[in-house]
């Protein structure tokens, strides 16, 4: 690959000028997920890793506001000296995942279960069209009407609406303890089953991930709360799931869950919506294709490691009428499957993004 | 607008008994909860399919005529209120649950379903949909969907927004679309969050995928009476900062508590300046930790009172006076204005000190109920619109209310919209590129600003005529403004 030209503004003005400046770019975050920001030797990489830092942290409001270059690692730490959390668990902090790149690919990851999902998070955000223009949508207070809702609109825009530069998120405390239990199940049959009356069950789960070991599917479900009533509740867990082992060093399984270290190197990596109801047939292509996979969120999306041929994915997909979005792997451009809403989109770029100065969506 | 060529295909469309002409027909749909605006509409039509909505829709837009999209017409921000010579798409009898799924916990709706309606047919399963407006046994899906509505549990469940999943809509040039679906995740820019809030400006929601969540197993309530608002406010940070996310915190002043008091008798102590609620859930081994430790931060904030619910029936005996204290308090005066501004909540105790001030400074009285966990303040502002300058006093404190919470760097809307009501203050809390950008976005969608012309956007003639006194259904106890 040719080697691009990369630009690193160090302000909100700076990256305002680029943008006039530069007829083709490309955003690039931490870089943690390549092909969201793969870029042309004819596109100018707008790299966001010098607009850090949190501007404004109030524990006792439950909300903080950064730079969108901030490392998700620095933010982590900052809540975690206050007891909070980012509850919707986005993946790849310790790789150097940032804020802005967070809410670009709309990524959520298993802690998604118990309260939702970036897009249930994101506050408040500005951000630089490609027209240059700062625009600000939402606040910085946790519940708020007023105008259309842009930082929605831009979870998941993948850097092709505009240049993500600050954003507000709502937080939440942080269960003081975890607890794991790892439950084996006969058949893909039996696992969503129990997942499905674990979703409707009074349990307060943070994490339900379904995964396929040594081709037999295990759920592995999280809970967290009060040391004092921790054990009880895994108890009471196990004893209603009727098996299921306590799982040792479960803070390790669920890092490794969220770095991707369990998806082999040189495979793609995708991110798909799924729902119980599509798993089955989805299972049944993905196992037949030698895929890795783990659902999470309660059967709600699946990890995909793919070995072979993305085309194959992708009319795999596209058959089963799901979308999927390439966090690793050697592509131009990072949507395979279907998209809904395309014409939607397609209107709401026309507006922000004009003459294409991001690539197209 | 030119009804030449709209009106005899409407005809052709929709039969007589539902398409409303005659002044006396129309005027349940001039206005909504938002009394002081009112207009006529050219027509309204009682649609009940989807393709009649469709085709509405899509003649509006050839022949340019502005539509309003309708539920129960609950809007507190003259959201629904009709554009005056346009057309009312009333979407009442679109009220089919079409699908409920209690393994996937969805249900999928159609826009005139009543809030309520999708908790009680997902009760069977131990399911409930979680935004709750004091509306909810009238207002329906599809306005909560336009406007994001809110509720008493916002800080830990959110808003409308996180709750609907997928949306087939009709934009205002008649393009169906779907956006989002079934699942909880989805790929490339919310679309679906975009058009939730979106004041029917993009159109009008067709069938709404709601996610459910599990009925917790356990709520314990408490109910604890102040001195003042401020120790009030300071309790709520004691909770906060204790690491606890109850579901819902709402704090009452005296006016509140003593007009809650004599429309329902709900038990609250009378000699309160004011009361805290506070509300944990989930289960029950967890919760009964979780509130033994809330009680004693109560204890320890210098309250005069405290009252733990000891059941279900005590329970709901301290949320009927909370979510009837607005129309109670209503009943104090002929009329009333109600805002919706939000202030970080470490600054409440500043805000309703300023309020005070302003109060006093109007000569009005101002009654104060608000959703304390998220900040979302409610001054009700008592006023008789007979009394010459009474009126215009309270819009003024009112628009100074809404000012102070934008410097205090908040929002002038917590959940009843925009709306008619406070699209003036929009640059107040928006540049002027932001709202540019907003204009650009909406004319994106609709080219001819036909659906909902008037709404969100400072620019516009205001069709006011002033009324006077509560709305029908308000009057009747069906309808509460919060």
């Amino acid at each position: 690959m040719t080697a691009t030209t990369m630009i690193a503004p160090e302000s909100i003005e700076a990256v305002q000028s680029a943008i006039c400046a530069h007829e083709r770019l490309v955003v690039r975050g931490g870089g943690t997920k390549p092909p969201l920001s793969a870029a042309d030797p004819d596109q100018i990489v707008l790299a966001t890793h010098r607009l850090t830092g949190i501007v404004e942290y109030a524990p006792g409001e439950f909300v903080f506001t950064a730079r969108a270059g901030t490392r998700l690692q620095e933010i982590a730490a900052a809540l975690a000296e206050h007891g909070q959390y980012l509850p919707f668990d986005p993946p790849l902090v310790a790789a150097g995942a940032t804020l802005g790149g967070a809410i670009a690919a709309g990524l959520s990851g298993s802690g998604r279960q118990r309260y939702g999902g970036v897009r249930d998070f994101l506050i408040g955000v500005r951000f630089v069209d490609g027209q240059g223009r700062l625009v600000r949508g939402g606040g910085k207070v946790v519940k708020n009407a007023a105008g259309f809702d842009l930082p929605r609109l831009l979870v998941g825009s993948v850097g092709r609406l505009g240049v993500i530069v600050e954003a507000s998120f709502k937080v939440f405390p942080r269960p003081p303890q975890y607890a794991t239990v790892r439950a084996p199940q006969p058949t893909l049959d039996d696992a969503l089953t129990t997942i499905a009356r674990l979703n409707s069950s009074t349990f307060d789960i943070e994490a339900l991930d379904l995964l396929i070991e040594d081709k037999a599917p295990v759920l592995y479900i999280r809970q967290g709360g009060l040391a004092t009533t921790l054990d009880a509740r895994q108890q009471g867990l196990i004893t209603w799931l009727g098996s299921g082992t306590p799982l040792p060093d479960e803070a390790a399984f669920w890092a490794d869950s969220g770095n991707f270290g369990w998806a082999p190197a040189g495979w793609t990596l995708v991110k798909t919506p799924v729902t119980l109801l599509t798993i089955p047939v989805l299972e049944q292509a993905l196992h037949a294709h030698g895929a890795q996979r783990r659902y999470f969120g309660g059967g709600a999306a699946v990890w995909i490691a793919w070995p072979g041929e993305l085309t194959a994915l992708d009319a795999l997909l596209a058959q089963l009428q799901l979308s999927g979005l390439i966090l690793r792997g050697d592509v131009a451009q990072p949507f395979v499957g279907v998209r809904t809403g395309a014409s939607l989109a397609a209107r709401i770029k026309r507006v922000l993004d004009p003459s294409n100065r991001f690539p197209i969506l | 607008m030119q009804p030449g060529s709209l009106l005899p295909d409407l005809e052709r469309l929709i039969p007589a008994a539902r398409l409303l002409r005659r002044a006396a027909e129309m005027t349940p749909y001039e206005s909504d909860a938002l009394t002081a605006f009112r207009a006529r509409p050219a027509a309204v039509v009682l649609a009940e399919t989807q393709d009649e909505v469709i085709e509405i829709v899509r003649l509006c837009h050839r022949d340019g005529v502005p539509f309003v999209a309708r539920g129960s017409g609950t809007s507190l921000s003259g959201g629904s209120l009709p554009v005056e010579g346009g057309v009312v798409i009333a979407l009442n009898r679109l009220n089919r649950i079409l699908r409920l799924d209690p393994a996937q916990r969805i249900a999928v709706v159609e826009p005139g379903v009543i809030n309520l309606d999708v908790s009680r047919a997902a009760a069977p399963y131990g399911l409930y949909y979680a935004p709750d407006p004091s509306s909810q046994l009238i207002c329906t899906i599809g306005g909560n969907v336009a406007f994001n509505s809110g509720g008493a549990h916002c800080l830990k469940y959110g808003m409308t927004a996180n709750h609907v999943l997928g949306i087939k809509a009709v934009l205002p040039d008649g393009e169906v679309v779907q956006l989002g679906g079934a699942s909880l995740e989805s790929v490339g820019p919310d679309l679906t969050g975009f058009f939730v809030g979106s004041e029917g400006l993009f159109g009008v929601a067709l069938e709404i995928t709601l996610r459910l969540l599990p009925k917790p197993e356990l709520y314990r309530t408490v109910l604890a009476a102040y001195d003042s608002l401020e120790a009030a406010g300071d309790a709520v940070a004691q909770v906060v900062a204790s690491g606890l996310l109850p579901g819902a915190m709402e704090i009452m002043d005296a006016l509140a508590i003593e007009a809650a008091e004599a429309a329902v008798h709900a038990g609250y102590p009378r000699d309160a300046a004011a009361l805290l609620i506070v509300e944990l859930e989930g289960e029950r081994i967890q919760v009964e930790a979780e509130f033994t430790h809330l009680l004693q931060v109560i204890e320890g904030s210098g309250p005069k009172t405290v009252t733990v619910a000891k059941d279900d029936a005590d329970r709901a005996r301290i949320w009927k006076g909370r979510k009837s204290a607005f129309s109670a308090v209503g009943r104090l005066s002929p009329d009333y204005l109600v805002q919706d501004g939000v202030v970080p909540r470490s600054r409440l105790g500043e805000a309703l000190a300023t309020i005070e001030q302003l109060s006093r400074a109007h000569q009005l009285r101002v009654a104060n109920v608000f959703h304390a966990g998220d900040g979302n303040l409610h001054p009700l502002i008592l006023f008789n619109g007979r009394v010459p300058g009474e009126l215009e006093r309270a819009e003024v404190l009112a628009g100074e209310i809404i000012h102070m919470c934008i410097d205090l760097g908040g929002s002038i809307t917590g959940e009843h919209g925009v709306g008619m009501e406070k699209r003036q203050h929009m640059p107040t809390m928006f540049t002027e590129t932001d709202l540019a950008v907003m204009a650009e976005l909406r004319r994106a969608l609709d080219p001819g600003e036909i659906a909902n012309r008037g709404k969100m956007f400072p620019a516009g003639e205001a069709p006011a005529l002033r009324s006077h006194g509560l709305h029908p259904l308000e009057r009747q106890g069906i309808l509460s403004r919060e």
